[in-house]
């Protein structure tokens, strides 16, 4: 398999009053291309860090963090970042919004115009292209952002508690989603969450994460096939690999 | 995704439903019970308050003999040059503390410094070096327009989401972009938040620049008018910076409404 992005020896401290904070103790983790790789952990195990780390928003400390074998220097295109809050530009309309990357590219007006219409229709938000974020819902607006991290064709999709800010049913309807547009568009995608539900459910592989210092616990194969369905949700199998994680989420023993 | 779409429910609308129509309604039924409350205290016989009638009349006079125009067009002026230099300086010095750690560091203490000085008490420094033109009096406008708005500016530019500003780093904005396409627009509320200030500073000071050997101008007309106890006169040009001052701040409000519509409001 490829390895899309690979983090070698990532540590990373933080200096805090009254000392030193080691928010990631030598993280060894190799994301194949087009895998969907799910992150999950308690607060303060650093999964924010480490997904921050890939984007190029955060400096590791220690090692180093490849993207397709170069060393990631700084933010960049080729790779979409989805946050917890959005982040939509209030003053933009959803096309707008999602057109702010391909601006950016040297692509004629032609080209931005049918790229941006591509990614809204693909989360299916045709109807709203021309709303301000305000008055669409958490779900709608979390939509205009995916949109708007596919447009630009990133390789990878680094998304960061996604849906931690919308209601449960909105979350299940928003997996579906985005599972179908990954399906149709496949990416190489590193999603944090602290849900172990959206953590087995999404993933091909489910990476439970520790505190204290933040490092990897273990790293859960889903062998679920895709499409995901209510059907597999429903599924024994899916209670089993859930309850597995559930308890290397929560029944950690504490670091040596 | 057609069942995302239908189950997504639309943003419920605000709990308060504005009704315009009765907002008005109210408005003018406040003026008309304080009109009446003013001419119920001056029939009750306190020394030397004139009814609303008379200040009317006085109004019909001045506005006839060309004095009241004249003073009006005089004290707008400047104010409006004042103010308008104020804030034009205020706006690239807001952003540039905002942005720039240095350039914040160095200008702050002077604008922490000045703004803790109420305008009125550079008057008498403002004389002494600029003369008695109009130069003093445009001059402490400025500085009270410019003081207080670009307090507002330098706090938005310190405002903007952050998240807003990775949000355009990783989809490959430079620092110009992030700088002209979110901290600008970003940063507009609180710009427009520093003009209304700093009109109100602006309006505040015209009486007391006013003070300095004028010729003509509202503040100049009420300080005659009390020298000679003119009550009516002096009711005139209170009235007048009044309704003044609160036109320009609709104008900024409707300009406000214009230009930062898209904010999520209550």
């Amino acid at each position: 398999m490829n390895t899309k992005i690979s983090f070698q020896g990532v540590s990373k401290t933080f200096e805090l009053k009254g000392g030193r904070f080691l928010a990631l103790d030598r993280v060894d983790l190799d994301i194949a291309d087009r895998e969907f790789v799910t992150v999950v952990g308690p607060s303060g195990c650093g999964k924010s860090t480490l997904m921050g780390m890939a984007a190029g928003l955060v400096e590791p400390g220690t090692g180093r963090i490849l993207l397709d074998g170069a060393p990631v220097t700084g933010p960049g295109p080729d790779r979409g970042v989805i946050f917890q809050q959005y982040a939509l530009f209030p003053w933009l309309t959803v096309r707008k919004n999602v057109e702010f990357g391909l601006r950016l590219q040297p692509i004629s007006a032609e080209e931005r115009h049918r790229r941006a219409q591509h990614a809204i229709d693909l989360v299916g938000l045709t109807d709203f292209a021309d709303a301000l974020p305000k008055t669409l819902s958490g779900g709608m607006k979390q939509r205009c952002a995916i949109a708007r991290a596919y447009a630009v064709g990133p390789q990878v999709l680094l998304m960061d508690e996604p849906f931690g800010a919308l209601d449960a049913l909105t979350r299940v309807q928003l997996q579906d989603q985005l599972l179908d547009t990954w399906s149709r568009e496949r990416r190489t995608v590193m999603f944090i969450t602290h849900d172990v539900d959206e953590a087995v459910y999404l993933a091909n592989r489910v990476v439970v994460m520790a505190a204290r210092p933040g490092r990897i616990h273990r790293i859960i194969d889903v062998d679920l096939p895709y499409p995901r369905t209510e059907e597999v949700r429903l599924s024994p199998e899916f209670s089993r690999i859930r309850n597995e994680v559930w308890h290397s989420v929560y029944h950690q023993a504490p670091a040596a | 995704m057609t069942a995302v779409s239908v189950t997504d429910p639309p943003p419920s609308p605000g709990r308060r439903l504005r009704r315009p129509g009765r907002t008005l309604v109210l408005n003018v039924v406040a003026v008309l019970a304080g009109l009446g409350a003013w001419t119920a205290l001056s029939m009750s016989g306190i020394t030397g308050l004139t009814g609303p009638v008379e200040v009317a009349a006085r109004g019909v006079e001045l506005v006839a003999d060309g004095t009241l125009t004249n003073d009006m067009l005089a004290s707008l002026r400047r104010v409006f040059t004042g103010f308008a230099l104020g804030t034009l300086l205020a706006i690239p010095v807001g952003f540039l503390m905002g942005w720039y750690a240095t350039a914040r560091a160095l200008i702050e203490p002077y604008v922490q410094f000045f703004r803790t000085i109420p305008p009125l008490a550079i008057i008498p420094l403002a004389i002494l070096l600029m003369g008695i033109g109009e130069t003093p009096k445009v001059f402490v406008i400025f500085l009270a327009a410019f003081l207080s708005s670009v307090v507002s500016t330098f706090q938005g530019v310190l405002d903007v989401d952050k998240t807003l500003i990775n949000a355009a780093r990783v989809l490959g904005a430079s620092d110009r972009t992030i700088f002209l396409k979110v901290v600008v627009p970003a940063s507009t509320p609180f710009i427009i938040v520093g003009m209304r200030i700093g009109l109100g500073a602006a309006w505040g000071t015209l009486v007391a620049a006013e003070l300095i050997a004028a010729q003509e101008g509202l503040g100049y007309r009420m300080q005659q008018a009390q020298l000679y106890y003119d009550l009516p006169t002096i009711f005139v040009g209170l009235i007048s910076i009044g309704v003044l001052g609160l036109i320009m701040d609709r104008l900024l409000l409707l300009a406000e409404r214009r230009f930062t519509g898209w904010q999520e409001r209550r």
